[in-house]
């Protein structure tokens, strides 16, 4: 029978989930939508206004489910986390309130301006707005990730009275894991974005090599792979000498060690049984953990033998999504230099077996994202917060029957929204790019995403 | 007398009755729109809140998680308490919110989406409604802890809370409705205005007497021998804003219905804040108990202070842009 603990984490990691997958996609495709008026703006070319209409109908689709699923997140920590949520309330509060504040309603008030107003107060105003929301996207996941961070490696705190109070908000904003953190993140959301991008390409270009839009989302998409996934492979090598420092058991859990030993080698594949505290049939390659971790041959790697057993987070969870991230971040680099190669071929848009390649890429990212985030979560179990706070010492004191009912009332409603989310966004990305386009005139009346006359509706751009 | 800890408290009111009339329109536009009678009507209506509704919203978020940040004991126990309520929100707004993008995604599902936008809002409401009585009734604690069962909230009195929520945001919903739509629709919605302010009356006038029999303390403060007079004035306003109303509608005014329907939501606001006040989860703990650290606090007021008004501006900057009658097929969709 599950008790309530486990039915809250459950619930948890459920809504945090389906969550993660719209703030990551609308942070880089609010970037996207920025680039896209900023080059329209400088160029005038229609090609990129037509990208910036085609892509706005999916960045709001994505965005209104980010906001109810993320309005969840907010009340969860009182509903199922209480005492975890009033002995933190003086440190992870004012993050969450300075969120709301500086990023929630900077999208919100500017959102509406981006998706009716273009007509009403001209493109400047409009790539103003147009900015102003790709920036409260990255505020969001400023404080959020700054919040995040703090539970992995909390700081500048002192505990009294049953509360941990900040000392130096410097201290705790910016702790020692936040800035790998952040970085990871945001690239990581540039990047799923980008193959999300250059899989709607892709797909296009297959069935019309000619079309204009096609190219240049997949040319884009493409130089975002070759600059972004090595540099995101640089920055998660960083993050995981950091993880090294504070997290060490998670590390462990990563690397698929269960003894210290000096020279050890990189397990790339293999099954970890917990009870034998052993790596069964490992593919490996001699020292190289070692060489990763301590930059030296022969230096002594830290394993989960050296922590009791009641630190261990969950094993075999922690050392498979690791692999899978790395693994779809290894195919990303090798999609920008198949890309690079194809480039300087002069076929990046006529090799057909490619593009088949990038359209399978297109979902990849966010299971990398889902990946990386079960790494570091359940990597940081059994504590809620690292070292401090138990999670079974963190939830509310409630009943079983009312998790359970909430569980199934998200899951319920989550399937139907999902269901329904995913079927809209991939049909809107299946729509050729040119369709039901009219070409905005020298000097004629703006006809993007503003105010359309009735009979334009009859056969405007209506993705119905 | 105005330290940290009382600025927050009056912050936070602040957020929730923004976010009370804010959201309080469009949501009560939700609740209105079976009355649409075709889809063209009901774009309309939509299309009247959908450049703003999300940033109506995000006074919710303000008002939650200034609660998490200004109050975590309060926030811990308040949600804990009315756990089943809460949850039956979150997943009525999540419904609502998504159905301003889906119902233009499709055009067979549409009308499923309209119930989802129609059920989301009015249960939204109505939960809001049951989580306010629910909080008057007073919540049971011990040594700091929840100790009610799941049911608590559920009473005779939190669901006339939910159904008088209900009919007050309808209310504010066909007064935005009158300023932002004309023809028929504008018609009808201005007759509803009518029935609607009554309702809304009405159960103001039903809560303030509930009230006295469900909670000793706030009769003791309106009726009792340490009665604070000043509140009376509260009262009295809102007979007086009713008046107001009662004259405007019959004069078929466009905007002053909608302004004086506000007013009786500060009234009845500040009538339930003077009630409660200083105990934010009655009957034992009080905002000064629940506060977090000057420290915590004075980090936050910074930003508040400086952000707030920035906030206030570029709504207002945003309402005025889309200000105007809302015409047939408007929108980006």
């Amino acid at each position: 029978m599950m008790d309530a603990l486990v039915l809250a984490r459950i619930q948890f990691a459920f809504t945090v989930s389906f969550h993660i997958f719209f703030p990551a996609f609308t942070i880089g495709l609010a970037s996207y939508l920025a680039v896209l008026e900023g080059l329209w703006l400088a160029t005038k070319r229609d090609v990129f206004l037509q990208l910036y209409r085609y892509w706005l109908i999916v960045f709001a689709v994505a965005f209104a489910m980010g906001v109810v699923s993320g309005i969840v997140m907010s009340y969860q920590f009182g509903t199922n986390w209480g005492p975890f949520a009033e002995q933190t309330g003086p440190v992870l509060g004012p993050l969450l309130a300075y969120e709301v504040l500086t990023a929630f309603f900077l999208e919100a008030g500017f959102l509406g301006v981006m998706l009716f107003g273009l007509d009403r107060v001209g493109p400047k105003l409009h790539f103003a707005a147009t900015l102003l929301v790709a920036f409260g996207t990255l505020l969001s996941a400023f404080w959020i990730l700054s919040a995040n961070s703090w539970m992995h490696t909390p700081a500048a705190f002192h505990f009294e009275d049953g509360r941990y109070i900040p000392d130096s908000w410097m201290g705790v904003i910016f702790n020692p894991s936040f800035p790998y953190r952040f970085t990871h993140m945001v690239l990581a959301a540039y990047l799923t974005t980008a193959f999300v991008v250059g899989a709607t390409g892709a797909w296009h270009l297959l069935k019309d090599k000619a079309s204009q839009p096609a190219r240049v989302m997949f040319g884009m998409a493409v130089l975002m792979a070759v600059i972004v996934a090595p540099t995101q492979l640089i920055v998660g090598d960083l993050h995981g000498l950091n993880t090294k420092e504070h997290q060490p058991a998670k590390i462990a859990a990563m690397e698929g060690h269960f003894e210290s030993r000096a020279g050890a080698p990189l397990i790339l594949f293999g099954i970890p049984d917990v009870d034998e505290a052993e790596t069964k049939y490992r593919i490996e390659i001699p020292k190289l953990a070692s060489l990763i971790l301590e930059h030296d041959l022969d230096a002594e790697v830290t394993g989960l033998n050296a922590f009791p057993r009641s630190d261990w987070p969950n094993v075999p969870i922690v050392f498979w999504s690791f692999r899978i991230m790395v693994g779809i971040g290894v195919a990303m680099i090798l999609f920008g230099l198949a890309g690079t190669v194809q480039f300087f071929r002069k076929r990046l848009f006529d090799e057909a077996w490619f593009h088949r390649w990038g359209v399978v890429m297109g979902p990849l990212g966010f299971v990398a994202i889902l990946a990386g985030w079960f790494v570091t979560e359940v990597g940081r179990q059994p504590y809620a917060i690292y070292g401090l706070i138990r999670t079974e010492n963190a939830v509310s004191p409630i009943g079983t029957p009312g998790v359970a009912g909430s569980l199934l009332g998200f899951i319920a409603v989550y399937t139907i929204i999902f269901g329904a989310g995913s079927f809209y966004l991939i049909r809107l990305m299946r729509r050729a790019p040119e369709i039901g386009l009219e070409k905005p005139t020298e000097k004629g009346p703006l006809r993007t995403t503003g105010v359309m006359p009735g009979p334009a509706l009859e056969k405007g751009p209506h993705p119905h | 007398m105005f330290d940290l800890a009382t600025i927050w408290f009056v912050l936070i009111g602040v957020a929730l009755l923004a976010y009370a009339i804010l959201d309080g329109f469009d949501l009560g536009v939700g609740i209105l729109f079976p009355l649409g009678r075709n889809e063209e009507e009901r774009d309309r209506m939509m299309n009247s809140v959908a450049p703003v509704w999300d940033g109506n919203e995000t006074w919710l978020i303000l008002g939650g998680g200034g609660l998490f940040a200004a109050f975590p004991l309060a926030y811990s126990l308040v949600l804990t308490a009315l756990y089943a309520p809460v949850i039956g929100m979150l997943l009525a707004l999540i419904l609502r919110g998504v159905a301003f993008e889906f119902r233009f995604r499709t055009q067979r599902a549409k009308k499923y989406w309209d119930w989802a936008f129609i059920g989301g809002s009015t249960a939204t409401a109505f939960f809001q409604g049951v989580m306010v009585g629910a909080l008057v009734q007073g919540i049971r604690i011990e040594e700091r802890v929840y100790a009610g069962g799941w049911f608590d909230w559920l009473s005779p009195f939190s669901v006339l809370c939910g159904v008088a929520l209900v009919t007050g945001y309808a209310l504010l919903g066909a007064s935005w409705l009158v300023i932002k739509l004309d023809g028929d629709l504008q018609e009808r919605m201005r007759e509803l205005q009518e029935s609607l302010g009554l309702g809304t009356i009405l159960a103001i006038v039903l809560i303030s007497f509930g009230t006295m029999f469900v909670n000793e303390t706030i009769r003791d403060r309106w009726f009792g021998r340490e009665a604070i007079m000043p509140l009376w004035l509260i009262p009295f306003a809102t007979a007086l804003l009713a008046l107001a109303f009662n004259r405007a509608i019959r004069a078929r005014r466009t905007v002053t219905p909608f302004l004086l329907a506000l007013g009786l939501f500060a009234t009845a606001f500040m009538g339930l804040a003077g009630s409660l006040f200083p105990y934010l989860v009655p009957p034992g703990i009080t905002y000064r108990e629940a506060a977090n650290p000057d420290n915590s606090l004075a980090f936050m007021l910074v930003g508040a202070v400086i952000l707030l008004p920035l906030i206030l501006g570029y709504t207002a900057y945003a309402y005025w842009i889309f200000r105007g009658k809302v015409q047939a097929g408007e929108g980006y969709h």
